[in-house]
């Protein structure tokens, strides 16, 4: 059974597979990225490390939040390291991924990064794909 | 060339080592291809090192056996056993000797004339007796490049940490003690920064400075004189960029002398200087090295490689034709190709162009060909910068931090400064800079900061032209690790990579040409500067020198067919004027002062085309670009006026007053030739031939093949000429007979020169 990080984001419940995760962290300043999409919040230093830094509800096409939150969930794609902005964590378990339920169509951003969900206690959690959320990579995924 | 030979052993036992499993698989298979070639491009590899160090012996039996290897992969021999044999002899014997030239002790060279010969068909086989191997200790040790990237991202850490336990210190208010000890820290960790980084970076010198040397063997062997001209010697580069550029650049540079540059008498025809033009040029163009190698050779002829392609059975006729001259051009780079008829010691087995790109490409690079058929070629080889240390220059925009490459920088100024105006041309902004006229970016504007007035400009330049960019601060110099940031942030066309500076906070590089490209500046420069570098001239070159009589004078280089020291004895006052003797020949000499106490006199030997004329001077001293701007001289005269070079007046030499003046006018190749024809040629060669060779004619008694007289000149009765070919010039001994039947007086040299130049068209 795959580990799964149970994490708020946009104020859902999601999963992430523990495979995409490189650790998590709560990133220090961030140094804007003029120009660049607006999903990208900019860049943090990670260690001896640049990270680029997602906003996550931008990416998910969500209203932005208040831009406070500094936790965030790091990735790595392609070399680059990405710090995915979550809004907190709760939980680390095994869980057994299902499909999504026949019938059930996801809205709009969420449906280009679920997976599938996991059940918690009864409660379903979506399953999501930080790789979907990269911008320049999603387009390719 | 210490070091060169230190990693040329390296390597070659490190591919031994790699290659032994290799050599043995082949043995017991073969017919196996990639074994073959693995084995084919070891032994090409070290013959092109041991050109350029000098190692004849290990080159003589690499060469044998590529030979081979090459015969075998064009299957015009089969591998037996006894082949097999014979090659891994060879390659025991590179061993061999590799060791010894690391342990600095001799090694018999008996018994490589046998080895070479094993190769050769029906052969005997040979024995191959394993002699002890006697291993140096080595001096160096050869790490993986990851192992280095680990220690340099540790060390970033450890410079991080450092900043941060001194921030916390300067916080807390602790004792002078304990600032003492982070202050030595502190220079531990600097300057073990500098060690560590500089692991990982050397300067493209490294590279370059054995090109001198390779390149004169390599013309030397050929028979060429190349003049080599290097550039940009001090841009760093990784160090695992550059040992990855070498193979390529010696490959290149070697098809350019092999391929490119034409041999002397095809150059002189071609009117071109003798001396081929050769030149390697290293330098930064955003976030990119840019190496380029140009030549002023005869280019790549696309016919010639389309007929060898297709004859390869590369490619058919009909997709070749369907094919862009730039997508032909390219074909140079197909596998298994050589461009050139003769297989050389140098090149031209068609294991370098295509290795040559698999190399570039493996490091992210990419090679550019610039085609000038007749006229050159240029290749210019790009690579990322990545993991290159750049320095830079910070600038502030606002709140935040940019770094610019400070290669890219010409100047910095303040705005309000003297000599610095703004303006608004429309709505474009435009800055003056002394007399200097440029577009101006708002920085700020683009990044979409909102307007403000622009404080600082950073004027920079980008391929085709500069222009001035507005920033609120300059602030200060670092040298920075510089990583390509995330394609989100890239995409942006803004930024050329990310850092992480001392300050702990990430910091994004400029990218100066995606930010003229961006903000739409046109520079029509750009493709005139581009067909300017692809024809390879640079500018009107021309020799400075002192002159006999002291004076500093200057003259064109392409009109000097070469300077050479004479003997003051081959210079002679004779028939009138000044003469020289050199190679056999007589030519007019032109000398403005006095020669006669020296030994010797360097002599410039002048050639417009046909005719050559010998000009002694003092020293050459150096060779410059000509100016254009000419201060007409006084009087006509061998000065045609004076140029300014560094503040200090020039004199240039009037090479059109000297050549009319002083040429010998039979020197000309292309005079009318003048047959002497009769029984009585006697008189006519001794009595006439120097009269009209002094009027400017070739004058023979009997014409070789392929030539064909202007005129004809006979004696009366002497019978009517033998050919009609050219238009006849009849003379007579007697001077009463007034010439009704159109004969001229034999002595009537007015008259008899006069008749010539009618029918010959003579001068």
């Amino acid at each position: 059974m795959p580990l799964f990080l149970i994490a708020q984001v946009a104020g859902r419940t999601v999963a992430i597979e523990s495979s995409q995760v490189e650790s998590v962290v709560d990133i220090g300043a961030i140094i804007p990225v003029p120009c660049s999409e607006r999903h990208v919040r900019g860049l943090a230093a990670l260690r001896s490390r640049v990270v680029t830094v997602i906003e996550t509800r931008a990416a998910l096409g969500l209203p932005e939040g208040d831009g406070t939150g500094m936790r965030a969930v790091i990735t790595i794609v392609d070399g680059h390291h990405y710090a995915m902005l979550v809004d907190s964590l709760e939980d680390v378990a095994p869980f057994d991924l299902i499909p999504l339920s026949a019938g059930i169509v996801l809205d709009s951003g969420w449906l280009r990064v679920g997976r599938g969900i996991i059940e918690r206690d009864g409660e379903p959690i979506l399953a999501i794909e930080l790789n979907a959320l990269i911008p320049g990579i999603a387009a390719a995924a | 060339m210490d070091d060169l030979l230190q990693e040329f052993i390296a390597e070659t036992r490190e591919t031994l080592e790699a290659l032994s499993g290799e050599i043995v698989a082949w043995e017991s298979a073969p017919a196996d291809r990639e074994r073959l070639d693995s084995i084919f491009r070891f032994v090409h590899t070290v013959k092109g090192s041991c050109g350029f160090l000098d190692l004849p012996r290990l080159a003589r039996l690499s060469h044998a056996a590529e030979d081979v290897l090459a015969a075998v992969r064009s299957g015009e021999r089969t591998p037996d056993t006894r082949l097999v044999n014979a090659v891994l002899a060879i390659v025991d014997r590179v061993g061999e000797i590799v060791e010894a030239i690391d342990a600095g002790h001799a090694l018999d060279d008996t018994g490589e004339d046998l080895l070479i010969a094993a190769l050769d068909t029906g052969s005997e086989a040979i024995v191959t007796s394993a002699a002890p191997v006697l291993r140096a200790p080595t001096r160096s040790v050869r790490l993986n490049v990851d192992l280095l990237d680990r220690m340099m991202s540790g060390m970033s850490d450890m410079v991080l940490a450092r900043n941060e336990l001194a921030r916390r210190l300067r916080d807390e208010g602790v004792d002078p003690t304990i600032e003492a000890a982070l202050e030595r820290l502190s220079l531990t960790v600097a300057e073990m920064r500098d060690t560590v980084t500089r692991t990982r970076m050397q300067k493209i010198e490294a590279l370059f400075s054995a090109l001198p040397r390779m390149v004169r063997d390599t013309a030397a062997e050929l028979g060429k004189t190349v003049a080599l001209h290097i550039e940009g010697s001090d841009v760093e580069l990784d160090r695992e960029m550059i040992e990855m550029m070498r193979d390529p650049l010696v490959h290149l540079i070697r098809n350019s002398i092999d391929h490119g540059l034409e041999g002397a008498a095809d150059r002189r025809s071609a009117g071109k200087r003798e001396t081929g033009w050769l030149s390697v040029a290293a330098r930064q163009s955003g976030n990119q090295i840019v190496i380029e190698i140009a030549d002023d050779g005869r280019g790549i002829d696309t016919a010639r490689l389309c007929e060898k392609v297709v004859a390869a059975g590369l490619r058919t006729e009909s997709a070749l034709r369907a094919m862009s001259e730039q997508a032909r051009l390219e074909l140079v780079f197909e596998p298994g190709l050589s461009t050139k008829d003769v297989v050389t010691g140098i090149s031209g087995r068609g294991v370098g162009m295509d290795v040559v790109r698999a190399n570039v490409e493996q490091i992210g690079g990419r090679i550019e060909l610039a085609n000038a058929p007749g006229k050159g070629l240029r290749i210019s080889i790009h690579v990322p910068l990545t993991l290159s240390i750049m320095s830079t220059i910070g600038v502030g925009v606002r709140d935040q931090r940019f770094a610019i490459s400070r290669q890219t920088i010409e100047e910095i100024v303040r705005v309000g400064a003297e000599s610095i105006r703004i303006d608004r041309l429309g709505d474009t902004m435009m800055a003056t800079v002394r007399d200097r006229r440029m577009p101006l970016v708002d920085l700020g504007n683009m990044l979409g900061f909102g307007p403000r007035d622009p404080a600082m400009l950073v004027i920079v330049g980008v391929s085709g032209g500069s222009y001035a960019l507005a920033v609120d601060t300059v602030l200060d110099h670092e040298e920075l690790v510089i990583k390509p940031a995330a394609p989100a942030v890239m995409a942006t066309n803004i930024y050329a990579g990310q850092t992480l500076p001392d300050s702990g906070l990430p910091m994004l590089m400029l990218d100066c040409a995606g930010i003229a490209q961006l903000a739409g500046l046109v520079f029509t420069r750009e493709i005139v500067a581009e067909d300017d570098a692809a024809t390879a001239t640079p500018g009107v070159q021309a020799l400075l020198f002192d002159d006999l009589d002291g004076v500093r004078r200057i003259v064109p280089l392409s009109v000097i067919d070469r300077v050479e020291p004479v003997p003051a004895t081959a210079i002679r006052y004779a028939a009138g004027r000044l003469r020289l003797s050199v190679d056999g020949a007589i030519i007019p000499l032109v000398a403005l002062g006095r020669w006669e106490a020296k030994a010797s006199v360097s002599v410039l030997r002048l050639r417009d085309g046909s005719v050559e004329l010998g000009y002694a001077i003092g020293e050459a001293l150096d060779i410059v670009e000509l100016p254009d701007t000419l201060v007409p001289a006084h009087d006509s005269g061998p000065i045609a006026g004076v140029v300014a070079i560094d503040g200090e007046q020039i004199e240039v030499i009037d090479l059109h007053w000297l050549f009319s003046t002083h040429a010998d006018p039979n020197a000309a190749a292309d005079a009318p030739l003048c047959l002497l024809e009769g029984a009585d040629s006697a008189w006519l060669t001794t009595f006439l031939r120097p009269v009209l060779e002094a009027a400017g004619y070739r004058v023979t008694t009997t014409l070789r093949p392929g030539e064909t007289a202007g005129v004809i000149v006979t004696m009366d009765g002497e019978g009517a000429p033998t050919s009609r070919v050219a238009p006849v010039v009849r003379l007579r001994r007697d001077p009463e007979s007034d010439g009704i039947d159109g004969s001229i007086f034999r002595y009537d040299r007015p008259g008899l020169l006069a008749a010539l130049a009618k029918t010959a068209g003579g001068r």
